[in-house]
């Protein structure tokens, strides 16, 4: 029997120490509710922090250092701008929540794949290909139907289910000519059948704060498209599996996605600039100030923010 | 305080707990609206979905 655990509010109790000498950050551009409430939840704690919107800035990368932070939480909505920023920020020493390597993992779902399986945790076949031939080839082993989607993307753009050859003949065929440069990198995953949902979890350090099923009747879960929210017990199983995919891209603050497949539970995808407005109320656990929870006690030194060996290369 | 759409030219009312950088929408036309300034009150269209918006 799978044991159901609701967390409680506070999961990293702040401490007063040092707390309103902390020179803090939040790096994003567009101001989402997300973003708002983490806001509230930094202000409510009598903490200031500077807004790095990332539209404004020049980084340099030798001659002018970037100015010295105890800590910047990422919000970018571009992932170029997010990777990049990241990069130039953790190479002077400044903390970031999350860190560089954990965004570059997550941020390509190729890269994302690997981690996982290198680090044996369970997820769909993917394979990847890089001409329309060799993809047809790919898609005629996984069997039909499958899914295709660009290696960097979110929210469920652009992801297709394929589901004979005629139509993956016509949707190589699309990507090769209309596509930018990289779409014409093939992947190609295995169609896994699921109950009308799939399940999200909330990963903060090393503990899963909450989860949520998000439920449609499209094959495409995303709530970017529509889908609805509801909690979800966060089962012995859920907390694993979600450990174990967080500890596979670097850990850190991120969501998981998960399938429930025919054979089990399966990673699909780990985000690491994650969305949970939709979730806060779902799963009455304010997931906003466990993430500022977090992003303090990296703030403070008491977490360490550098990037860990996870076995994929790590850069 | 409060602006106007620049699609619509509706009124756009400005809450105190608001901030620059906010995406509301027009009460009008739905049209996204991204806050510039909140003293004085000014909006300019959201800017467009890119390919690498995300998660």
């Amino acid at each position: 029997m799978r044991k159901s655990r609701k967390p409680a509010a506070s999961l990293f109790p702040p401490q007063s120490r040092n707390m309103i000498n902390l020179k803090i950050g939040v790096l994003c551009s567009l101001i989402r509710k997300d973003e708002k409430l983490l806001f509230e939840s930094l202000r409510g704690r009598g903490l200031s922090f500077d807004k790095i919107d990332d539209r404004t800035l020049t980084l340099w990368l030798n001659g002018k250092p970037f100015p010295g932070y105890d800590c910047i939480l990422e919000r970018c909505l571009n992932h170029s701008r997010a990777l990049h920023t990241l990069k130039v920020l953790n190479s002077q020493g400044i903390p970031t929540v999350n860190n560089y390597a954990v965004a570059w993992v997550c941020g390509d779902k190729l890269l994302t794949t690997n981690a996982l399986v290198r680090n044996n945790v369970p997820t769909p076949r993917v394979a990847i290909a890089y001409t329309p031939e060799s993809a047809l080839e790919a898609i005629e082993e996984l069997g039909y139907p499958v899914v295709m989607k660009p290696a960097v993307g979110s929210w469920g753009r652009l992801i297709a289910r394929v589901n004979d050859s005629a139509s993956a003949e016509a949707l190589l065929e699309h990507k090769q000519v209309l596509g930018s440069y990289h779409h014409s990198v093939y992947y190609i995953q295995e169609y896994i059948e699921k109950p009308g949902r799939d399940i999200r979890s909330f990963v903060i350090g090393d503990k899963v704060v909450a989860a949520i099923y998000r439920t449609s009747r499209h094959w495409i879960t995303n709530t970017a498209r529509g889908a609805v929210t509801s909690s979800c017990p966060v089962t012995e199983e859920i907390e694993t599996l979600s450990l174990q995919a967080a500890r596979a891209v670097g850990g850190g603050i991120v969501a998981v996605d998960i399938l429930e497949g025919p054979t089990g539970l399966l990673v699909n995808e780990v985000n690491y600039t994650m969305e949970f407005k939709n979730s806060v109320h779902v799963t009455g656990v304010p997931i906003h100030d466990t993430i500022v929870d977090y992003f303090l006690q990296v703030a403070r030194g008491e977490i360490d923010w550098k990037p860990k060996q996870t076995g994929v290369g790590a850069p | 305080m409060q602006t106007s759409c620049p699609s619509c030219d509706a009124e756009i009312n400005f809450e105190k707990d608001m901030e620059p950088g906010e995406i509301i929408e027009c009460p009008e036309c739905g049209l996204e609206l991204e806050i510039i300034s909140m003293d004085p009150p000014k909006v300019q269209e959201a800017p467009e979905e890119e390919e690498d918006w995300g998660e």
